[in-house]
This record gives structure tokens, C-alpha cells and sequence, in this order.
């Protein structure tokens, strides 16, 4: 990531020594934290279990996800009065198989906070580095910018966002990420204003470091384990987001087998079929509890002035 | 004080500004186009089509119609809704004391929970309770309410039938509304069983959207009281052998409040949001509803004007909470 | 202003309350929030039915048919003249309108507020014309009235004579339609003198069996009986409209006694309230069809062959049980057959899957793939587009055909739909407006709509000059016989897949009576008691 000559500080202790075996010990101290936390390890397994079934989904799943039973219309849970053993989970209203849907819905919610995160990850950084360090002017317009964002609750901005693009999966992934960059961005600009107060860097100015170098090199690595904590964060929001959009039906559009659009499908059969209802949003659920667990568990693990909470 | 004030709002001026420039362009910018919606399935020729535009005043340059907008709004006018033909401001007042009522409700139901749960967690660290709590608020944060409020109508009104199923009271009482709250109004009108059945009405939507804050609060409470308890002060207090519970509630509360107080302030602000889906799940006839109805009704007015409104009252909230932290905590550091 | 309006209402409607039972109160559960009180500028039928309770037409159907009946509405009597371009209507004597307390008239209905009623939406000198901004008359100019009406003359003060441009036989049918209804001229000039004319949106004034009495958006409107009412007076005390946007909820709602009525129930919970002891249901064959139009310009559906093979491959059978739940029949001809002139020779494309495969072969056709579009929003013709497009394309998949499903915005979805070169077939629908059936014929698969709402862009001049002539010949029986030919050419050509009529059906506690539904799928409740 870096290379090893550069004066890069650990993200535990932000001037102390850099060497591999230092990165390796604080890795290795990082891991004992986090393995103390037994509810972290949970959701580190759920969360495993998770993306092994997205993984694998065709092999695991009984059936495709858009198979159609058309004998086999809205069938109750197999332990259910009515239901089949061939259907675990039941069927929906066109006789789809739930529990194949729902293996291979794992995918788009896993595939939504990957690509939310990476997206408002990447541009919140980027916005939050050249604000924090060139300061001045640039900085007031694009902190002001991500202030206007932060004024709409991010459902409501999102819902606009994607009334403007289109309905759709991406569209809904896109706005999603706008909504959530911000916090990157003012993260990584408070990192990077303190940091750029600190000596090393004005050494490094001192020895002639290019603007680029400056950030990529000495800066950003600093603003590493902050960033990390709300990254897991923005992954449960952007997966429960997601839903949300679904469930308004103006997220992923069905058949895709996305939860919350799952959900909004079968609002109508609420009261004539619990298991079209329930099913998906326990999925989320679990889901977003286990990238929480994780979250707490890496936010006690780097940063321990955090503390739990 | 004053000085923070001043500052406080020079940097609202510009943001509200980006508000509204936001909140101008971005109905229109929406796909789909409110003329046709009001064809339906009938269609419109091109020269009604044109006819209408002209009429709706969309046909202008954008500039001048921004200018006239925000003109409008120093005014006091947000518009008329395209598909009711009122004042914006005019249904905006119909429909917020439904919204004000039921945040306000569960911003007190997630405190009086959250607040005692957590000081307890806090107080018997890593006791069974402790670890209950949690994980019971880490739930609760993980939840998608909207799927929750379907759940809880569907166990607690569709099977039970304990708790109606949306509104805000049976539509048999009929009474002034004095105060916009159903619940004061039904005290005022003094009608038998109002009061209770407002009530009742308001339990489920009052867990659904109370949810999220609760299990922040609750959270957030357990971490501050935690950390006020190893201070110094605190732990000189317990040597000198002050009673735990004076420790605890004289000392030790005050001081792990101050942050839990912001917490609260920025959790109402996102209440909003929130309120949105919560709305939506029990047909409340909130501004929430509002603004999603007139999203897909492409309805301009009424998107700009709830966005500014919801916009204003998150920067609002916000500010109180600022001033509200400055007040309460003129000596503590401003933490991160 | 206002508030003191409510306050006043509120008080008064209480004591009403207090003063008789709680039975004398119907309470029905509604789908949506009326977008006004003004029926003139609106087009959904949410809206009639809040202002229904309100005002009168000039014109009304026998109730629970598509017939003119004589005498019923606020026209006592009426002539049309020999060359069908004169409409005398003779006004009822002494019809009062309401009083309340934000308004008290000072004379009965006249020829004046006839005139009104309809000039405001066309005289664009008027004021009232743009009464409040943003505001257009949507059925009038549908209805093609601008073109149609020459002027309207004042014969004598119970007296309007409507002098048309050309003969028009739906003309009568369109005077029975919301759009229609008579308002209060002397209202409208006392909120014009006041400077507050939006408040004719707000606080109707009209001469129907109820008066309004508080709208709360989004959550109820309330009613009173007007007991200065020309007609039989109302059945019922006071009239609440519960506004309940969730079907299944409004089903619970019912089911627990916080209604007396309901609309549109989901195809899923009727078997639930066929099950309820204290529920009947009350049905009614849908004045509607939902309909698959291809693009009849476009290849290969420019080939009536490979639209007939198409129309073979549809399972309307498991569409009608996974997407209708049973409450729908397979359409058969494009107007509904509670229609008169409705083709009853016609038979249906039988599904047959072998046979579609062939006639495809036979028309040169392999290895197509076309889109289908799937309308994002619920309608009574077709309550999910996007489960019938899943469907339709599992059976055109068994012939070989591979559908994309595409989708978009419903106002987009409209407009693109509208487009001579638009890509695809597409789901949609319709209502009828008026009981006639050129409003079928000549709005859907006319060539004047081509580009319009003729989805099909389907131009067939022997077709169209059928359905062009029967709108000017006035009997009955020719103009029937003329569509019944129409129809065949229809099925011939098939333009159209047409997929099905849906079946209202309308959730009744046992203890309201005299329900009566009205096949344009509008509820009016003045005849409805409640024990």
C-alpha cells in the first residue's frame, strides 16, 4: 500500500516507529481486541455465512430465483398447514420459492454495500482531502456543499436522487452513496487538518514532498482507522437504505429478489401471508446486525478512545 | 453566547441558500412530467401540452423562475400544489401537528426507555442486563422499521386486534382541532374515551419510529456514564465513601447527560427521515406521506416546499442543540 | 378564517351526533385523499367520489347501469332537435342549495348556475377560469367540449338550451359525468367580491343529498345529511370517508367494525372477508378493460398473423388467478360485456401454445425477442402490470419469444407509451367515463389517437370509419350494429392482446343497506342506510 521508506505512522499511535514487524504487532494487537469481543465474532461469522451463500447461491438455492410454480401459488412454510416439503420457506404470488429468493437476495444486499461503500468512500475522501488541505475558499464551497447534504435526512435525499436518475438498482446504489459521503468527507478533512498541523509533515514539506505525495503518503494513512469504523457503518445504512428504496418501489426493481423489494411486493399479503412479509425483512435484519456487531467490534478494536457505546 | 449565535447562523445563510437552490432544481430535474400525469391514460396532444406548460409557468427561463420562487418564499409564499390547487403552506399546516405529535411522542418514549436502560448497563457493567440491553439496542439499530411496523400490525392488530391499525383516532370522534396534537385536543373536547383511543392509536407508530433513537440513546448513555465513572472526581467521591447512589446521581449523571443531550438533539433532526417510512406503514397523515405522495405525483410546489420546510427544521433542530450544548456545558471541552 | 369555519362546523356537527344514534353514521373507507372539492379541474375518481356527496348533474344514470334515466338529475326534462345539434334542458323547480356557515344562498338553482357551471371552463376571460393557479379543465377538454359546444343560451330562468358545432350522440352520456356538475353561481361571486375564490376548492357548495362538513387530508372527510335536499333525502345522518390508503388495511379495518363499507379490497384478502359473517360482497362487472397493445407499426407486429400467434400463446387463465385473484374475466373484445353493442359471437383466442409456435413459424418469425412494458402503479383494470409481465413472459417463453420486461415512471411510462416508434408492447388500460361505446372504440384504437392514447398506433381505416359513424347516427340500434362489425375487424387484426375485465368488488358490513354499485366506479352512498 505504501512504500516502506516513507515515514508512515501506525494507525494506533500516530508517531511511533514504522517498520513491517510494527504493522504486523499492531495487526496483531488489533486482532486480540477484536477477538475479546464475542459479540464482534458473531457477526464476523453471520456476516461469513452471508457472503458464503452469496457466493454460492446457485448451488445452494433449490430452484432459480425467477422459477415459477404456477400450481404452487403463495404455498405456506413446509411446517405450515398447506405447505410443502419441496417448498422450505413457502412460495410468493407467482410461485417462486422463497428460501431461493432469499439465498439469492444475500447477493444484492452484499453487492449494494460493497459497491455503496467503495463509491461514497471513495469520493468522500477525495472531497475531504482536497478541502482539509488546501483550505481556504475550496474548502468553504465543498464543506458548505456537503453541509446542504447533510441538511435532508439522507432517506429523503436519496428518494429525491432516485426519482431524478430512474428507479433501479444502480440508480439507488448511486444516490445512496452521494447521501453517505459526506461523513467521509468530514472525517477525512478534521484527519487531515490536525494531522497537517503536526510536525512530520511540515518535515516532509521541508524536505520537499509534493502535494500529492503529502496527502497519499503521509496524511492519509492517519485518517485510516476512523475511516474504517464508518465505513462498516455506512455499509449497514447503505444496505438498509437500499431496502427502504425497495420497499417504496423505486429501489431494484422485482423480479430482482432484493429484500426490501421482496417486501414491497408482498405488503399486499400481509394479512393473508406472513411468510412473504417476514421472511425478507428478517433477512435484512440479520443482516445489518451482523455488520453492526463487526462495527462495534473494529470501532473498540482501532480506536480505543471510542470506547464502546 | 451571542457571538456563537452570530456565527451559528452566518453559516446557515449560505447552507439555506444551497437549500433552496437544491430544493429548486431538483423536482425539476425529476423524470416524468406533472402535465402528463394529470392526462392519465388518455394522453394529451401536443398542443394542450403546450397550453398547459404555459400555464404552469414552466416554459419561463429557469433563472427567472429560481428568482420568482425564492422571491415568493421571502414572502412567505412556497407556491400551489399542483395536484390539490392550494397553497403549499396551506396543506404544510394541515398535516404537521400529525407529525409533530408522533415525534414528539417517540422522542420521549426512546428517552424515558433509553436513559434509565443505559445509566442501569452502565452502573452493572457486564452484568446480564448489561449484555441484554445491548444487544437488544444493537437490534434495534439494525432495524428496518419499516419492515417492523408491518410486523407489529400484523401481531398486535391483525392477530390480537389489541391496537387499531393506522390513523390517529376512530373517525366517529369528531371535535375541534385547537392544537393540531389529537391527544391534547381530545382532553380539550372532553368526549368520552377520545383521549384513550387517541392514545391507543398512537402506541404502534410510537415504537416504530421511538426505535432507532431509543437504542442510540440507550448506547449513548451506557458509553458517557461509563466514562464519567472512571474520572477522577467520580472515583474520589466513591473513596470517600459517598453512598453509590448519590455517586451516581449527583455526580456522575450530570456530567454523562451533557453528551447524551446532543445525542437526542441530532436524533430528533434524523427523526425526519424516519418518519417517512413510519408514516408511509400506518397511513399517517403526516408531511412525511406528504412528500412522498408528491414525489411520485411529480407535484413540483409541494417537493421544494416539504424539502425546504424539512430542511429548515433539521438545521433548526440542529442549532438548538448547539445553543442548548453551549448553555448547559460553558466548561467542558467540545468533544469530537 | 378557516379555522373558525371548521370550529363552527365542528360544533354544530357534534351536537348532531349527540342529538341522534351513532348508526345514523356510515362510515366508508376510501383509497386516497380527493386532490379538491371542485369536480370540474380533477380526473380521478377519488375526487367524484368526495364531491359526488355534494353536487348534482344536470343528468344521471339509472342507478346501477350505463342509462340515461329521465327525470333523475337536476334536468327535469330535456329535447334535442331534429338535427341533434340543440340540447334543451328543463331545470327542476325550487332546488335549494346548501346553507352552512360559510355560506348562505339566497335563491334556489337557476339557469344562471348552469351557465356558470360550465363557462368557467371555457371562457378564458372568465376569472374563474384560472381560479387558483395551475388549474385546467382536463374532462372538458377530453371530453372535446371547447370544439363541441357553440355557446349556451338562457332560454328562460329554469330554462338552458346548448347549441353543439356538430351532432355528437355520446353528448348526453357526457352530461351525466363529473366534470358536469352544478355549482353555485351566487357562491362563486361572493368569494370573488371576498377575494377568496380558492376557497371553492376548499368549502363546496353544491345541492346534493349531503353538505360538507370538514376535510382533515389524508385522514377523513365528513358529511351531513342537507335536509333541504330536492330528492329523497339521505339515508344516513352523517357520512364520514375514512381515508385508508393500504388495502389490506382497510380490509382490517372493516373486518373490525371501524367501517361500514370499503373500496377496492385486495384480490387477496376477499376470500378473508368472504369468510367474515358480518361481511356481504358486492360485485359488479368493471365498465374497464386492461389490455396488452403491440406496436402495430413496428415489425413484426405490423403482421396481424404474428399478433394473432401472440395473443394464442397468453395464459389469461393463470393470469386471472395469480394477478385478479379470481375477481376478473378473460376480455375478449376490447369494450367490456356489460356494454351495449358488445359482440357476443366473438370467441376467444384459446391458449395453445403449439399452435402459437406454428403460426409463428409460418409468419417467418424465429428467435424473437421484443420488450414488454409493465406499468409501475396499481389500477383497477390491472392491479399488478409487473406480476402479468412476469407472466406473459414465462408463456412467451415456452414459444420461443424472450421478453424483456421494461418499466418506467408512470408519467413517463405514459408518455413514452405514446410514441409511434416506441419499442415494444405495452400493458395498460382503461375505464369508461361515460357508458358509451365510442368512449372505447374511438379514445383507444381510433386513428385520431394514434400518438395518443391508441396504444396500438393502430390505424384501420374500415375500422375507423365505422366507429366514426356511429357517433353521429342518434338510434341506438344502428349506432350498435355499427360497433358490433367494429369489433370484428378488431379481432381479426388484433391489435390488442386483450388480457381481462376486472371485477369490482366492494366489501359491505351486513348492517348497511341499499348499497348500490355504480359500474363507472364511482361510490355514491345517498340511498345507503345503516341499522
Amino acid at each position: 500500500m505504501t512504500d516502506a521508506t516513507a515515514p508512515v505512522p501506525d494507525p494506533m499511535t500516530p508517531r511511533g516507529t514504522s517498520s513491517w514487524a510494527a504493522r504486523r504487532k499492531v495487526l496483531g494487537e488489533f486482532w486480540f481486541t477484536f477477538r475479546q469481543n464475542r459479540g464482534a465474532v458473531v457477526g464476523l461469522v453471520i456476516f461469513a455465512i452471508l457472503v458464503l451463500m452469496a457466493i454460492f447461491a446457485p448451488l445452494i438455492a433449490p430452484y432459480s430465483y425467477e422459477q415459477q410454480f404456477r400450481s404452487n401459488f403463495l404455498t405456506p412454510p413446509a411446517w405450515e398447514e398447506g405447505g410443502v416439503p419441496q417448498f422450505l420457506l413457502g412460495t410468493d404470488a407467482v410461485g417462486r420459492d422463497m428460501l431461493s429468493r432469499l439465498i439469492y437476495g444475500a447477493q444484492y444486499s452484499l453487492l449494494i454495500g460493497v459497491v455503496v461503500v467503495s463509491l461514497s468512500l471513495l469520493g468522500g475522501v477525495l472531497l475531504g482531502l482536497i478541502a482539509g488541505y488546501f483550505g481556504g475558499k475550496t474548502d468553504v464551497v465543498i464543506m458548505r456543499v456537503m453541509d446542504v447534504i447533510l441538511s435532508f435526512p439522507s432517506i429523503i435525499l436519496a428518494l429525491v436522487l432516485v426519482a431524478i436518475l430512474g428507479p433501479g438498482l444502480v440508480n439507488a446504489m448511486i444516490a445512496i452513496a452521494i447521501v453517505l459521503q459526506p461523513h467521509f468527507a468530514r472525517l477525512t478533512r478534521a484527519a487531515v487538518k490536525v494531522e497537517k498541523a503536526k510536525d512530520y509533515v511540515t518535515s516532509a514539506k521541508v524536505a520537499g514532498a509534493g502535494h500529492l505525495r503529502q496527502i497519499f503518503v503521509t496524511i492519509l494513512p492517519n485518517t485510516f482507522s476512523p475511516l474504517i469504523v464508518q465505513a462498516t457503518l455506512s455499509f449497514s445504512t447503505a444496505v438498509l437504505e437500499a431496502a427502504a428504496l425497495g420497499f417504496l418501489t423505486v429501489g431494484a426493481q422485482p423480479p430482482t429478489p432484493e429484500w426490501g423489494t421482496m417486501l414491497a411486493d408482498a405488503r399486499e399479503f400481509m394479512l393473508s401471508a406472513w411468510w412473504v412479509v417476514t421472511f425478507p425483512g428478517l433477512a435484512i435484519l440479520i443482516t445489518v446486525f451482523a455488520v453492526n456487531l463487526v462495527g462495534d467490534g473494529l470501532r473498540d478494536a482501532l480506536d480505543p478512545r471510542l470506547k464502546r457505546s | 453566547m451571542l457571538r456563537f449565535l452570530v456565527s451559528r447562523l452566518a453559516l446557515i445563510v449560505p447552507t439555506f441558500f444551497g437549500i433552496t437552490v437544491v430544493a429548486f432544481l431538483f423536482p425539476r430535474l425529476l423524470r416524468g412530467d406533472p402535465v402528463l400525469l394529470l392526462a392519465g391514460e388518455r394522453g394529451v396532444t401536443p398542443e394542450r401540452y403546450e397550453q398547459l406548460v404555459h400555464q404552469f409557468g414552466f416554459d419561463r427561463p429557469l433563472v427567472i423562475q429560481y428568482l420568482d420562487y425564492v422571491w415568493g418564499l421571502l414572502g412567505g409564499d412556497f407556491g400551489t400544489s399542483i395536484a390539490t390547487k392550494n397553497p403549499v403552506l396551506y396543506d404544510f399546516f394541515s398535516l404537521f401537528p400529525a407529525t409533530l405529535e408522533l415525534s414528539f411522542f417517540a422522542i420521549a418514549f426512546a428517552i424515558i426507555i433509553g436513559i434509565p436502560a443505559g445509566i442501569i448497563a452502565a452502573v452493572r457493567r457486564g452484568s446480564l442486563f448489561d449484555q441484554a440491553a445491548m444487544g437488544v439496542a444493537l437490534v434495534g439499530y439494525s432495524m428496518p422499521i419499516f419492515w417492523w411496523g408491518l410486523l407489529l400490525v400484523v401481531v398486535f392488530s391483525g392477530m390480537l386486534g389489541w391496537t387499531p391499525i393506522d390513523g390517529r383516532i376512530n373517525v366517529r370522534y369528531f371535535f375541534d382541532s385547537v392544537t393540531g396534537f389529537m391527544t391534547i385536543d381530545a382532553l380539550i373536547s372532553g368526549q368520552r374515551g377520545a383521549f384513550s383511543d387517541a392514545v391507543r392509536h398512537l402506541i404502534l407508530p410510537t415504537i416504530v419510529l421511538g426505535t432507532i433513537p431509543l437504542a442510540v440513546i440507550a448506547r449513548q448513555t451506557r458509553s458517557a456514564m461509563l466514562e464519567v465513572l472512571g474520572e477522577d472526581y467520580v472515583r474520589t467521591a466513591r473513596a470517600k465513601g459517598l453512598p453509590p447512589r448519590r455517586v451516581i446521581g449527583i455526580h456522575a449523571l450530570r456530567n454523562a447527560l451533557i453528551p447524551v443531550v446532543t445525542t437526542i438533539g441530532l436524533q430528533t433532526g434524523l427523526l425526519m427521515g424516519g418518519a417517512i417510512l413510519t408514516e408511509h406503514v400506518f397511513s399517517w397523515p403526516g408531511i412525511g406521506k406528504w412528500l412522498l405522495d408528491s414525489i411520485s405525483s411529480r407535484d413540483y410546489p409541494v417537493v421544494q416546499g416539504s424539502l425546504i420546510i424539512i430542511a429548515l427544521i433539521v438545521m433548526l433542530v440542529n442549532l438548538l442543540v448547539d445553543v442548548l450544548y453551549g448553555l448547559i456545558n460553558p466548561g467542558i471541552r467540545h468533544r469530537g | 378564517m378557516r379555522k373558525t369555519v371548521v370550529l363552527l362546523a365542528a360544533t354544530a356537527f357534534a351536537t348532531l351526533i349527540s342529538g341522534g344514534a351513532f348508526a345514523q353514521t356510515l362510515v366508508y373507507c376510501s383509497e386516497g385523499s380527493p386532490e379538491g372539492f371542485d369536480p370540474g379541474p380533477f380526473t380521478a375518481g377519488t375526487t367524484f367520489d368526495a364531491t359526488r356527496p355534494v353536487y348534482d348533474r344536470l343528468v344521471v344514470f339509472e342507478p346501477g347501469t350505463t342509462d340515461v334515466g329521465e327525470g333523475l338529475g337536476l334536468a327535469e326534462s330535456w329535447e334535442i332537435s331534429e338535427d341533434g345539434l340543440t340540447y334543451t334542458f328543463h331545470l327542476k323547480p325550487g332546488v335549494e342549495f346548501h346553507s352552512t356557515n360559510y355560506f348562505t344562498p339566497t335563491r334556489t338553482l337557476n339557469a344562471d348556475d348552469v351557465i356558470f357551471s360550465f363557462m368557467r371552463q371555457s371562457d378564458q376571460s372568465s376569472p374563474w377560469y384560472q381560479y387558483t393557479s395551475g388549474i385546467s379543465w382536463e374532462y372538458y377538454n377530453a371530453m372535446s367540449m371547447p370544439d363541441l359546444v357553440e355557446s349556451i343560451e338562457k332560454v328562460d330562468d329554469l330554462t338552458v338550451a346548448f347549441h353543439l358545432t356538430r351532432p355528437e350522440a355520446p353528448f348526453l352520456a357526457n352530461m351525466g359525468m363529473d366534470f358536469a356538475s352544478i355549482v353555485s353561481k351566487e357562491y362563486a361571486d361572493q368569494l370573488e367580491a371576498a377575494g377568496n375564490m380558492v376557497q371553492f376548492n376548499q368549502l363546496p357548495i353544491g345541492t346534493g343529498p349531503f353538505q360538507f362538513v370538514a376535510y382533515q387530508p389524508d385522514a377523513t372527510i365528513r358529511y351531513g345529511r342537507f335536509d333541504g335536499y330536492w330528492g329523497t333525502p339521505a339515508g344516513v345522518q352523517s357520512l364520514i370517508f375514512s381515508i385508508t390508503v393500504d388495502a389490506s388495511v382497510r380490509a382490517q379495518k372493516l373486518i373490525a367494525g371501524e367501517c361500514d363499507i370499503m373500496a377496492y379490497p385486495n384480490p387477496a384478502d376477499i376470500a378473508m372477508l368472504e369468510a367474515n359473517a358480518n361481511i356481504l360482497l358486492e360485485t359488479q362487472e368493471g365498465l374497464n378493460v386492461g389490455f396488452l397493445a403491440y406496436n402495430t407499426q413496428q415489425a413484426p407486429f405490423d403482421n396481424a398473423q404474428v399478433r394473432t400467434a401472440l395473443n394464442l400463446a397468453i395464459n389469461k387463465e393463470a393470469i386471472l388467478e395469480a394477478v385478479y385473484q379470481g375477481f376478473g374475466q378473460a376480455a375478449v373484445n376490447p369494450i367490456p360485456p356489460t356494454m351495449w353493442s358488445y359482440n357476443t359471437a366473438i370467441t376467444d383466442w384459446e391458449y395453445n401454445p403449439t399452435e402459437a409456435r406454428a403460426m409463428l413459424e409460418a409468419a417467418g418469425v424465429t428467435n424473437l425477442t421484443m420488450n414488454v412494458w409493465a406499468m409501475p402503479v396499481s389500477r383497477p383494470y390491472n392491479p399488478n402490470a409487473r406480476r402479468m409481465a412476469e407472466l406473459i413472459q414465462a408463456d412467451f417463453a415456452a414459444i420461443g419469444v424472450t421478453v424483456n420486461i421494461v418499466s418506467y415512471e408512470w408519467g413517463e411510462y405514459l408518455a413514452r407509451s405514446q410514441e409511434v416508434d416506441r419499442d415494444g408492447a405495452v400493458l395498460l388500460g382503461w375505464n369508461g367515463d361515460n357508458g358509451d361505446p365510442d368512449n372505447f372504440l374511438a379514445v383507444l384504437l381510433g386513428c385520431d389517437a394514434v400518438g395518443g392514447a391508441n396504444r396500438a398506433q393502430w390505424c384501420n381505416e374500415e375500422f375507423d370509419a365505422l366507429v366514426q359513424q356511429a357517433k353521429v347516427v342518434s338510434n341506438q340500434d344502428e349506432r350498435a350494429a355499427l360497433y358490433m362489425q367494429a369489433q370484428e375487424i378488431f379481432h381479426a387484426e388484433a391489435p390488442w392482446a386483450p388480457i381481462a375485465h376486472s371485477l369490482a368488488v366492494m366489501p359491505v358490513r351486513s348492517n348497511v343497506q341499499g348499497y348500490v354499485m355504480n359500474p363507472f366506479a364511482i361510490h355514491e352512498f345517498a340511498t345507503v342506510t345503516v341499522e
